[in-house]
């Protein structure tokens, strides 16, 4: 978009002559959608660096783009506010809306008559905002892809933990989709820890696992063989019906692995190939 | 074959792809009301084509979505890739056979899964396997 200078100039002046009531009501309408999640202050900045960025692009050696060389500035503090609109958790219409409020604003002054501008001006004024908008718009997009992408990878770590059920018992609950990398940190972690805990056995439990594939079963199968060569015995648990028939019409085999219906059984299976008794107390009352 | 209502056209062409794949399939499922087992049977086939697919077909795109042939409802899923095709297709339907790492067990294993199958390949001439599961 190449706009005629004179028309910037006009545009840049009328700005700077009605800023206060601008920003001022701007900020006002701002505060409506987004109701209390920003202090007042807070917002009112925003609105100013937002306010700085139209004028950058409108200035004097600009060419009126936001995507042209010489808006970098104005481009580097609209992004850096998108951003944070898209970590703080704004929606992406908030986030545009946010930048399209000024012509609300600037439509309300004219027709009141507290401002006078051309239609062709407003016209200008306009499509430099959306311009705005649509970069605020994709800075954002850009910013929650990876926002959701470290969440991602963190939740890989945090869904993945390898707890210590008893002495040489180590237990891994999965839970959600496994995929090829989750199950790479699963397994790994798993053998690690057999390894750092000195453990005779290692329970695997999918009760949380929705649907069991055979790269999943695969990766299982696999655990299992490395924890035997480190002389350890995989106990799988969690097994539910679903999986169960699921699994037998793939055709997969886990062979002479052990499999429970459920952690307990397994934790119990483990406790007693230890040779730990579990007995329960005749009555529990003459113990007190 | 009836039609595919309102049929989604997810692509194919990395792990998250599968995944987003399966869910899409499982949601399907769900709205058609077929039974835990069937979806988690359905979900594990569709998973099982979508990554060769991937893997074997070099990427390519999933069609899924219901059915109804006037009695029952059903879901289906069609996946489809301009890959190398299959040339021997009872060979590649063996329990076990594989020409990578897996198990191979994903074709012969999602045929069992589902209650039609059907698959239009030839060498070089790409893979397009579809598959439907009905409500009881
Ligand atoms: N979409 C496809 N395109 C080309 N070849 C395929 C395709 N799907 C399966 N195949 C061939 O069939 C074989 C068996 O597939 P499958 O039973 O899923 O086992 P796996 O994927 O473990 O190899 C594959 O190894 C591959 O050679
Ligand atoms: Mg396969």
């Amino acid at each position: 978009m190449k706009v005629d200078a004179e028309a910037r100039q006009r545009l840049s002046a009328f700005l700077v002559t009605h800023e206060e009531p601008i920003v001022r009501q701007w900020t006002e309408i701002a505060a409506r959608t987004l109701r209390g999640r920003l202090t007042n202050t807070e917002l009112t900045r925003q609105v100013r660096d937002v306010f700085g960025a139209l004028q950058a692009v409108l200035g004097a050696d600009s060419d009126g783009e936001i995507a042209g060389a010489e808006s970098g500035e104005s481009r580097g503090a609209l992004a850096e506010l998108s951003r944070a609109w898209a970590r703080q958790g704004f929606t992406p219409s908030e986030t545009a809306g946010l930048v399209f409020t000024v012509k609300e604003v600037v439509l309300g002054l004219t027709e009141s008559g507290q401002a006078e501008l051309p239609t062709t001006d407003f016209l200008l004024l306009s499509l430099v905002v959306d311009d705005m908008g649509l970069f605020t718009f994709e800075t954002y997009t850009k910013t929650r892809e990876s926002v959701i992408a470290d969440q991602t990878e963190q939740l890989l770590e945090l869904s993945t933990p390898v707890v210590k059920l008893w002495d040489g018992v180590v237990a891994v609950p999965l839970v959600g989709t496994l995929d090829s990398a989750r199950a790479q940190v699963v397994m790994e972690k798993l053998l690690q820890t057999l390894v750092d805990t000195g453990s005779a056995f290692a329970i695997v439990d999918i009760t949380g696992v929705p649907a069991v594939d055979t790269q999943v079963a695969q990766h299982i199968l696999k655990t299992v063989v490395a924890a035997r060569l480190m002389g350890a015995e995989c106990i799988i648990s969690g097994i539910r019906p679903q999986i169960a028939q699921t699994v037998v019409a793939l055709g997969i085999e886990f062979g002479d692995i052990v499999t429970k219906s459920n952690l307990a059984d397994a934790l119990l299976h483990a406790l007693r190939a230890s040779g730990v008794e579990v007995v329960r107390r005749a009555s529990r009352d003459k113990a007190f | 074959m009836t039609e595919l209502e309102e049929p989604q056209r997810l692509p194919i062409a990395d792990d998250k792809d599968v995944v987003r794949v399966r869910q899409a399939v499982r949601v399907i499922a769900l709205a058609a009301k077929l039974p835990l087992v069937d979806q988690t049977k359905l979900v594990t086939a569709a998973s099982e084509l979508a990554r060769n697919t991937l893997i074997h077909g070099g990427g390519g795109h999933a069609l899924v979505g219901q059915v109804h042939n006037g009695r029952r409802a059903g879901v289906r899923a069609e996946f489809v890739d301009t890959g190398p095709g299959i040339a021997d297709l009872d060979l590649a339907f063996t329990d076990g056979y594989t020409t990578g790492s897996g198990l191979g067990l994903g074709l012969s294993g999602s045929r069992r899964l589902v209650d039609e199958f059907e698959i239009v390949t030839a060498a070089g001439e790409g893979t397009r396997i579809t598959v439907t599961k009905w409500a009881r």
